[in-house]
């Protein structure tokens, strides 16, 4: 294949994986910020999004198109309670102390595996794409769906940042990001912050994940890889900030593009990780983060 | 942040340490103590005790859930027609979540903690190739159902045989002709990138060479990579056939995006069934696949000169004509490996009556019985057709099926005979201490 398809290609499926890993990464990013909360379990939200999406779509049946859209708004809502009552039960009752939640999120993500293993079961299941159309490239073809991905991931992106800039709510979580004590003094529920913050990550991860699963597939262990790709992000972006997320992802599903298609995927994985080193000994608080107070 | 760290702690709820632990050990006792009473009876009336290793979880969970089903229906034939030698098979089942170190781990618990006479059943090359040392060092015989070159290779050890399912470089070496002769030359290889996907690697450019024809490029792929478009633009341009051979979850995945690259543009393709095992062919976006060739160890869908003892096989397994479950179309089996438990089970119950076989004590017997085993004639026990056996690299050999994509179906347009896949021994495992 010649140079400028190829390059072409490479963009394409690295700002599809941009666009995932965007989401993704938010909802970790988010909580982290706010909560101060490192959610080893967030993988695991992003997997229970995918077996909802599923399990949605084939009890609807019908046109694909229908089930995929109600999944786009049931999967996350349900993934968001699931979350809630997981901040409710578990990290508000350890007082969000940083080592603790470790522990415990490590503990959610063995939980929500094995409940997903035990109920869904170890079969890897498609999702039907809402529609199945395939530009036709001189070169080659390409996923019209996979585009798609891309534009939805961006106004989710956009909506984000609206909510989080130009809302009552948006300021009041970053007062909470900024200083929880003295927004506890101003009167902030900070307590319902913190609960409302955790379960829209796990939304973003469950959404995320609803629109990538058409072109994968569910299966209990698919939490791993989004889990280990967001942290990279939101270490190379700076932790609680939402550009530095966004930037980052997109360099690193970039990157994972263009070097998975000229080179090898393992390359790819490999100079993220050393980025990551990298920054974490030059800039450890990211690129667009703050240094810690 | 340092600063909100609380004094409320884990282990300060109203459950205490010492409550938590007499409840853990009160709990494991429950579950040991029925193992010591059960088959206190005779030896003679006892039954034979198989460690499945089963693949329940991890990659291999379709194949597993697959591979479960035939044995159940296998062993249902076998205790109904007698046992082995009067004595009903009991199969005891544990997961290796398809993890080659879980899999020696679950080895060593048949051997010591369920006591089992042998083990059996593992397919991934990876588990096999990591469990046959500790089959070897328990010296307790290992039956795998694998299809990897590595038995008959004889770097494993005299515990481990391959009795139900031909190997790798000889399936290759038996289909290269045709596939040189009837899809094309200049072949591009996609396989995974392990044990199983370097059989492939290694053997196949022999054989097409050997048949004037060339493999060009080689594409590597992790097992657990989930998107596959990034691989395709290393397809060299005049590429005749893709040669693909795929295994784990994403396999429909795969061939979904190499549809998405291709269209009806594309080159020949000629792939291992392995890459749409227990999947469904006619799945939306696979439809390019019509008129491509599959390997199968043995159909999934019914044939028209199909043997009473294929049809029995398959009503026993309840697969459908469709090769899917009986009652759910969706639940599309594994039946191109799935016969090699089938024919396994009854490769163990023939060595075992060979050797006269009472208890573990005889597992030598076995052995050696086994490896005097020379060939299986067609029929129920042997469904998918007659196979030989050398007993001095473990390992049978029997007919492959070459199929094409017509009408939603595969149909068998070719079979190998079985001289065709034959080859050099690379070793004796008879000469190896038992």
């Amino acid at each position: 294949m010649a140079f400028f398809p190829h390059l072409l290609l490479a963009t394409l499926e690295g700002l599809v994986t941009s666009a995932v890993l965007a989401l993704t990464a938010l909802g970790l990013s988010l909580v982290f910020g706010v909560m101060r909360v490192v959610n080893v379990a967030h993988g695991e939200f992003f997997m229970l999004g995918a077996v909802l999406a599923w399990a949605i779509t084939t009890a609807l049946g019908g046109h694909p198109a229908i089930g995929f859209l109600l999944a786009l708004v049931v999967s996350p809502l349900i993934v968001g309670t699931v979350a809630l009552v997981a901040e409710r039960l578990v990290l508000r009752r350890l007082n969000y102390n940083p080592e603790a939640t470790i522990v415990a999120t490590i503990g959610m993500l063995y939980i929500i595996q094995q409940a997903a293993l035990t109920l869904y079961g170890p079969d890897a299941r498609p999702v039907e794409p809402p529609f199945s159309y395939r530009i036709l490239l001189p070169w080659f073809g390409y996923s019209g769906y996979k585009l798609s991905i891309v534009a939805a991931s961006i106004l989710l992106l956009l909506a984000t940042w609206f909510v989080l800039t130009r809302t009552k709510i948006g300021l009041i979580m970053r007062a909470t990001q900024y200083d929880r004590e003295t927004a506890q003094a101003f009167g902030i529920p900070v307590d319902r912050v913190y609960a409302g913050v955790f379960a829209l990550g796990a939304m973003l991860a469950a959404v995320a994940a609803v629109l990538v699963v058409p072109i994968s597939q569910a299966h209990y262990l698919m939490g791993l890889d989004p889990l280990l790709l967001s942290f990279i992000v939101v270490i190379i972006g700076g932790l609680g900030s939402l550009r530095g997320t966004v930037v980052a992802a997109v360099l690193i599903g970039l990157s994972d593009g263009i070097i998975s298609v000229f080179f090898s995927p393992t390359l790819a994985k490999m100079i993220a990780t050393l980025l990551v080193a990298l920054v974490l000994v030059f800039r450890p608080q990211g690129l667009f983060g703050t240094a810690a107070r | 942040m340092a600063g909100n760290r609380d004094s409320k702690s884990l282990l300060n709820g109203t459950l205490s340490r010492r409550a938590a632990l007499k409840g853990f050990g009160a709990a494991a006792g429950l579950a040991l103590a029925p193992g010591y009473v059960r088959y206190a009876q005779a030896q003679s009336s006892a039954p034979i005790k198989i460690g499945f290793q089963a693949h329940r979880t991890g990659i291999g969970a379709a194949y597993g859930r697959w591979y479960e089903k035939t044995t159940t229906a296998a062993v249902k034939a076998i205790n109904d027609a007698g046992g082995i030698g009067g004595r009903p098979i009991e199969i005891v089942v544990e997961d290796d979540g398809t993890d080659p170190k879980r899999g020696a781990e679950v080895v060593g618990k048949f051997a010591t903690q369920h006591k089992t006479d042998i083990v059996y059943g593992t397919l991934f090359s990876h588990v096999v190739i990591g469990s046959a040392p500790t089959a070897g060092e328990l010296k307790i015989p290992y039956y795998v159902v694998s299809e990897g070159h590595h038995v008959a290779s004889t770097k494993l050890n005299r515990y481990v045989f391959q009795p139900g399912i031909t190997d790798v470089k000889s399936q290759i070496q038996a289909m290269a002709p045709w596939v040189a002769s009837n899809v094309g030359k200049k072949v591009t290889m996609i396989f995974p990138d392990f044990a199983f996907g370097h059989d492939h690697r290694d053997y196949l450019p022999p054989a097409l060479k050997a048949q004037g024809a060339e493999v060009i490029a080689q594409i590597a792929i992790p097992p657990t990579e989930s998107s596959f478009t990034k691989y395709f633009p290393q397809i060299p341009a005049e590429t005749e056939v893709i040669y693909h051979v795929m295994v784990g979850p994403a396999v429909l995945t795969f061939v979904k995006e190499l549809g998405e690259f291709y269209g009806s543009n594309r080159p020949q393709l000629f792939g291992f069934i392995d890459s749409l095992e227990a999947v469904d062919i006619n799945s939306p976006g696979l439809e390019f696949l019509d008129g491509s060739h599959f390997w199968e160890g043995s159909p999934r869908y019914a044939q028209e000169n199909d043997s009473e003892a294929q049809k029995a096989y398959r009503a026993a397994v309840g697969i459908d004509d469709n090769g899917a479950a009986v009652g759910d179309p969706k639940d599309v089996s594994t039946a191109a490996h799935m016969f090699g438990c089938w024919e396994t089970l009854y490769v163990i119950k023939k060595a075992m009556e060979d050797a006269g076989y009472k208890g573990p004590e005889d597992r030598a017997k076995l052995v050696e019985a086994t490896e005097a085993l020379t060939k299986f004639d067609e029929g129920p026990e042997h469904p998918q057709g007659d196979k030989i056996f050398n007993g001095k690299i473990h390992q049978c050999f029997g007919h492959q099926n070459i199929s094409k994509v017509e009408g939603g179906k595969l149909k068998v347009v070719h079979r190998t005979s079985i001289e065709e896949g034959l080859y050099e021994p690379e070793g004796d495992y008879t000469t190896m201490p038992l």
